[in-house]
């Protein structure tokens, strides 16, 4: 079936105006390919049939909602970004009295709880205040729960391991039945909190950003974007962390920035533009 | 085929025997191919990307792992990185993406087809090659469904013929052919490009 985009554009609008999430910026063959699977799961026709179904039925929108949405994350992805962490940013982190981190996109909250376990080990966490957000509200509880399926946890210890560990990973979670608990102790300093990076505004004083694999959904002009929005957060000096596959290289702000860790994209805010 | 059509992009999967395969097809290849060639090899997500420089040291094209919106340009392979799913824009940039596994893998040849179909329609190749699971069969369909051109390997020829086979069973292709036909129809096809285009 051949998905046409004035029809797409159709469907973005609609979808912001009744539910105020804007996915119109998103990567367009992302956003097609997701559309069209949910059309072959859902049996209907044609688009046109998808967006009524989308504007009436809030349960069918949740569920397109999560296909375009991003969830797949995982603790310790890429262990060596955290190792850089622990080498370049930790000592950084030191130097400030109290320390801001904001975890953007944060999704079901694996990533968040990693660099708590991090922060803890380091003996940085009882200064440090993380505010996790994502748009989506169902993730965002399951993030605060922080319950996982215990079978994960063998995959993640071999990460955790190779992120510089200084402990065992099975100290920081209780197992019950299938599920994996985090220790209570991680969740602390934790504020969870619902914010949309296409629609909603900037953190004040922040001294660390965290988005990691979010932006790369996102088209140029969406990620300029922000990327103004973590640059009007960070505090000078500050320290912002993407994902391997992504760049501040083609963007707006690359003169404004320095690496400190060129293969793990980890970017600080220089003290003087320009 | 129609004889007037402008192919832009070529997409090929594989999998298990993939490298040797692609080693096969792509060594030959002139360097000023008319066109450019996107690879998902099924690959562990905890691979570097050491392969990708050998098989470029054996090769007159250029090849390379995909870099989020790198612009798509004629004469260069992109392969997918380990780990992510390789998408096609109308724009003629690479995406990449964490979605989850599609047919237990990432990246997935399914993903890379049919967004390179919506994009590309008739002007998209996109050829199957050897494998021992069923991703790319669908893709192949909307190439085909697209307007496109499909291609699988022979599945005698083929390491591990169960790709093929199921490519071959659900897109009825145009062509199934040994890798080295496969390669001869390309550089044909690039003649017959190169040479429309200098009149």
């Amino acid at each position: 079936m051949e998905l046409t985009d004035p029809d797409l554009d159709a469907l973005l609008s609609a979808i912001y105006s009744r539910y105020g999430y804007d996915f119109r910026g998103y990567s367009r063959a992302h956003i097609k390919r997701r559309v069209l699977q949910r059309l072959r799961l859902s049996e209907l026709d044609n688009l046109a049939l998808l967006q009524c179904k989308v504007l009436s039925d809030t349960r069918f929108a949740a569920c397109l909602l999560r296909d375009l949405s991003i969830n797949v994350t995982e603790m310790f992805r890429d262990p060596g970004f955290y190792r850089a962490v622990r080498e370049k940013v930790i000592p950084l982190l030191r130097t400030w009295s109290y320390v801001k981190i904001w975890h953007a996109g944060c999704s079901t909250g694996e990533e968040v709880y990693s660099m708590a376990i991090l922060l803890q080990e380091e003996g940085l966490y009882d200064r440090v205040r993380i505010y996790a957000t994502d748009f989506n509200q169902v993730v965002l509880e399951q993030a605060k729960a922080g319950i996982y399926p215990a079978e994960r946890m063998k995959s993640y210890a071999w990460n955790y391991q190779r992120s510089g560990a200084k402990a065992a990973f099975a100290d920081y979670y209780h197992a019950q039945y299938d599920s994996a608990i985090m220790d209570l102790s991680l969740k602390k300093n934790i504020v969870w909190a619902n914010h949309n990076l296409v629609t909603d505004s900037d953190f004040a004083e922040t001294h660390m950003v965290v988005c990691r694999n979010v932006l790369i959904y996102f088209n140029a002009d969406l990620q300029n974007k922000v990327y103004g929005l973590f640059n009007g957060s960070l505090v000078k000096g500050g320290v912002l962390c993407l994902g391997r596959k992504e760049s501040l290289r083609f963007s707006n702000y690359r003169d404004r920035y320095s690496d400190m860790d060129k293969d793990q994209k980890i970017y600080r805010k220089n003290y003087r533009y320009g | 085929m129609d004889s007037t059509q402008k192919f832009e992009l070529v997409v090929i999967g594989t999998s298990a025997g993939g490298l040797q395969a692609l080693k096969r097809l792509l060594a030959e290849l002139p360097g000023d191919l008319s066109f450019p060639i996107l690879i998902v090899q099924h690959i562990s997500p905890r691979s570097d990307g050491n392969w990708v420089s050998i098989l470029n040291a054996q090769c007159a094209l250029e090849i390379k792992e995909a870099d989020e919106k790198e612009a798509i340009v004629p004469g260069k392979v992109y392969l997918a990185p380990a780990n992510y799913h390789l998408l096609v824009e109308e724009d003629r940039s690479c995406t990449l993406t964490l979605d989850e596994s599609v047919n237990y893998a990432r990246p997935s040849i399914d993903v890379l087809f049919e967004t390179a179909a919506q994009s590309c329609g008739a002007g998209l190749i996109g050829i199957v090659m050897t494998g021992a699971n069923s991703d790319g069969a669908r893709g192949l369909q909307s190439i085909k469904n697209n307007g496109g051109l499909t291609i699988v390997q022979d599945p005698e020829t083929a390491e591990s013929s169960t790709m093929p086979l199921a490519a071959i069973r659900l897109a009825e292709p145009d062509y199934v052919l040994p890798i080295d036909e496969i390669r001869e129809l390309l550089i044909s096809l690039h003649w017959v490009q190169r040479t429309r285009g200098s009149k």
